[in-house]
């Protein structure tokens, strides 16, 4: 038997062990190559899919590259002003308690101008996930300083590094909020590797749950990559995230009550 | 000799060629091919097709979900 048959034999359907979920529409992504957004919808599709939600996941996007998320994931969307989406899925769950309402936002638009909704959506502990994607850096404007922006990192208006002396220090969001009594689930995960994918796949599925049982809110970060605005090539960039963004930003759960 | 003999196969518009699965692959099987898809990017193809194991870590890490996997027992 020849090497083409043998694969093609292989290739039929009672052998597949993974394929694109049907929640994930056909659109081409348009972000960049490498792009961890890819991965976090991938999964966020998987986990509404094996719950089987999709008719009851409301999700709301941020500003920023996830956008346009509403254009890959078949569910109903919403998209808020500019770190507004907690308070915008606050309002969603209230008057739809029986509703999946989570957020997709990422460190720009949820630490720095969004930083009020979070930490009051967090206090009051209102009943939605919120999946937070960190990667250092404003990537939808080219690259820009965010409040996560390491000390030391090179961005478009920090040439010289950032100087934590003008600008402050890196944001621990998910340990900001781990201390509010209203969180029930804080967890920062990364997806550059399959283990690390599956560990978040466990977590934003946690996540959901919680919302199923009117637990509160879960708040789950995902530490990221930007190979655009980090101007490193995709696997250059999952190194560069595990030496200098995992020892300030360390995976693991920080709450689960 | 492993147990199990997979296979992927590859949306090959739809890759960007950012390599991601190339470095997650235990067995080495997936490669960048020389040549170009219609929007210029070098997608992602079974080099070495016979130590594939069918363990799903490149569609698993693929960011554009264009890698579908399959796995059969060997022979």
């Amino acid at each position: 038997m020849t090497a083409t048959t043998e694969i093609n034999n292989i290739i039929s359907e009672e052998n597949l062990v993974y394929k694109k979920t049907d929640v994930l529409l056909d659109n081409e992504m348009h972000y960049c190559p490498g792009c961890t957004h890819g991965v976090i919808h991938k999964v966020i599709a998987e986990v509404i899919e094996e719950m089987d939600i999709q008719d009851k996941t409301i999700g709301v996007s941020p500003v920023g590259c996830s956008v346009l998320a509403y254009n890959y994931l078949d569910i109903d969307w919403q998209q808020a002003a500019h770190g507004r989406a907690p308070a915008l899925a606050t309002a969603t769950s209230r008057l739809m308690p029986d509703k999946y309402v989570f957020t997709y936002q990422g460190d720009g638009d949820l630490a720095s101008i969004g930083c009020a909704e979070i930490m009051h959506a967090c206090n009051r502990g209102e009943n939605i996930v919120v999946v937070f994607v960190n990667n250092a850096i404003y990537g939808m404007t080219g690259g820009q300083m965010a409040p996560t922006t390491l000390e030391g990192q090179v961005t478009a208006t920090s040439p010289y590094g950032r100087d934590c002396a003008t600008t402050g220090f890196p944001m621990k969001m998910s340990e900001m909020v781990s201390l509010l009594p209203g969180t029930r689930f804080v967890t920062r995960q990364s997806a550059e590797t399959a283990g690390a994918v599956r560990k978040l796949k466990k977590a934003i599925r946690k996540g959901f749950e919680n919302t199923r049982e009117k637990k509160g809110l879960s708040f789950i970060e995902i530490v990221g990559t930007c190979s655009s605005g980090w101007k490193l090539s995709p696997t250059q960039s999952n190194e560069w995230m595990k030496e200098n963004m995992f020892p300030y930003y360390p995976l693991g759960t920080l709450k689960d009550e | 000799m492993a147990k199990f003999k997979g296979a992927i196969v590859v949306d090959t518009e739809k890759c960007k060629g950012c390599g991601l699965c190339v470095v997650s692959c235990p067995t080495a099987v997936i490669e960048l091919a020389r040549g170009v898809n219609g929007k210029g990017y070098h997608y992602a193809h079974m080099a070495n097709p016979d130590a594939c194991i069918g363990c799903s870590s490149c569609g698993l890490v693929c960011p554009d979900t264009v890698i579908t996997v399959y796995r059969a027992k060997a022979s």
